[in-house]
């Protein structure tokens, strides 16, 4: 059996982790409440943007557009939301699978990642890291959605990439966040919202014009979005691998409490009979 | 009463305006504009400037910078990059942006990027003429 002190030491290292996942877990709580709110309120804006593009790419099928054609050459680009800070479950590890496990080969693909634990990963299994945003993963803004989006838009333009995808953990709930890898560009149209809404619509200024402006808007809202639903699966994630860590903590203490409380009783009838045999072999 | 349709204004971070009203003016990249309901399905795109909204009791005016509009005949949705109420505004740092905007036009070379220091100029001048409204 271990000794006494031995038991005492784990038990306070124990305790000491144990009051800072507690405190993590709570800072997270505060911090998921606001990024819900925040990705609740961004809503509208993003469900709006993508009828609106939808239904002007479905009416205007034909249209010639460089943002709308696949191209045949360059690579693929992926933007991949990670987060900055580790302690989150499986958060950045389901993120980096999804990368990890996409069928364009590493070499034909680069990487433009928004998390510093996702660029550390994939740098280290040798993926090309074309840009690198993470520090605005904290608090994103729209104008700094609009940056990147504009950044791979002019890559998009140049012809160094012929498609982009976005990868980020959706936040569904607060207990249940999904990974999910979506297509950016060229920009797909979902065929069975096409006859929904027939109304035929006027541009002004042109239609080329109205998809130029418009189209680079719908990229930013997008990310904007993903941005959003990853900050609060990030602190979602974290609360509960807190959660988890603080209850798990909790037990190995009740057990080690038992055991030393065993190893001080143990001690106590040792000394004891000590003091009684040596009474005996006085008398 | 003066027939009233739809008017939503959206931006990323919330719900800016939604209610009903009868008359929209807003200023688009091809002019000035003023809807009433009915109007033929139109997207134009967003110049900045004043967006006036007459309600039933009342006009409301906000500062608007960039997006596009929807107009359909019952409904208006103006996807707004930013928009703000008067009372948002801080009239001292839009006039110190319409400053710089100015001076940077004024001592222009081959570095100065025209259309940022246009659109900013633009900006600036939509929040002060809002205020002042």
């Amino acid at each position: 059996m271990a000794s006494m002190r031995d038991i005492k030491r784990r038990k306070v290292s124990i305790q000491s982790t144990q009051q800072i996942t507690k405190a993590m877990k709570l800072t997270s709580t505060v911090k998921l409440q606001k990024a819900k709110t925040k990705a609740e309120q961004s809503k509208p804006y993003f469900d709006f943007m993508y009828e609106t593009v939808n239904s002007m790419l479905s009416r205007s099928g034909n249209i010639n557009h460089p943002y709308l054609k696949a191209k045949d050459t360059g690579k693929t680009a992926i933007v991949v939301i990670t987060s900055n800070r580790g302690l989150a479950g499986g958060y950045n590890n389901n993120i980096i699978k999804l990368v990890t496990e996409f069928e364009v080969p590493k070499e034909n693909m680069v990487v433009y990642t928004i998390g510093s634990k996702g660029r550390d990963a994939l740098e280290r299994r040798g993926y090309e890291i074309k840009e690198d945003y993470s520090d605005i993963v904290e608090d994103p803004q729209y104008s700094e959605a609009n940056m990147i989006s504009r950044d791979l838009l002019t890559a998009f333009e140049q012809g160094e990439i012929k498609e982009i995808y976005l990868a980020y953990t959706f936040f569904k709930n607060t207990v249940s966040h999904e990974p999910r890898r979506i297509k950016l560009l060229p920009v797909e149209i979902s065929q069975e919202e096409t006859d929904a809404k027939s109304i035929p619509m006027n541009y002004e200024p042109g239609e080329e014009e109205a998809l130029d402006m418009i189209i680079p808007k719908y990229i930013t809202s997008i990310v904007y979005g993903a941005l959003m639903q990853a900050v609060a699966s990030e602190n979602g994630a974290r609360m509960q691998a807190m959660d988890s860590a603080t209850s798990n903590a909790e037990e190995m203490i009740d057990s080690l409490s038992l055991l030393y409380n065993r190893a001080r009783q143990g001690s106590i009838t040792q000394e004891l009979t000590e003091i009684i045999a040596g009474a005996e072999a006085i008398s | 009463m003066a027939e009233l349709m739809k008017l939503q204004v959206i931006c990323p971070d919330r719900m800016f305006y939604e209610g009903e009203v009868s008359m929209v003016e807003l200023n688009t990249t091809e002019g000035e504009m003023g809807i009433y309901p009915k109007h033929i399905p139109l997207t134009s795109i967003l110049a900045p400037g004043i967006l006036t909204i007459t309600e039933e009791n009342g006009l409301k005016n906000a500062a608007l910078h960039s997006g596009f509009v929807q107009i359909l005949p019952e409904k208006v949705t103006i996807m707004a990059e930013v928009a703000e109420w008067p009372n948002e505004i801080d009239l001292d740092r839009a006039e110190a942006a319409r400053d710089r905007a100015e001076e940077r036009i004024r001592t222009k070379n081959s570095k100065t990027d025209m259309a940022r220091a246009e659109t900013a100029l633009q900006r600036a001048i939509a929040r002060i003429n809002v205020i002042k409204h």
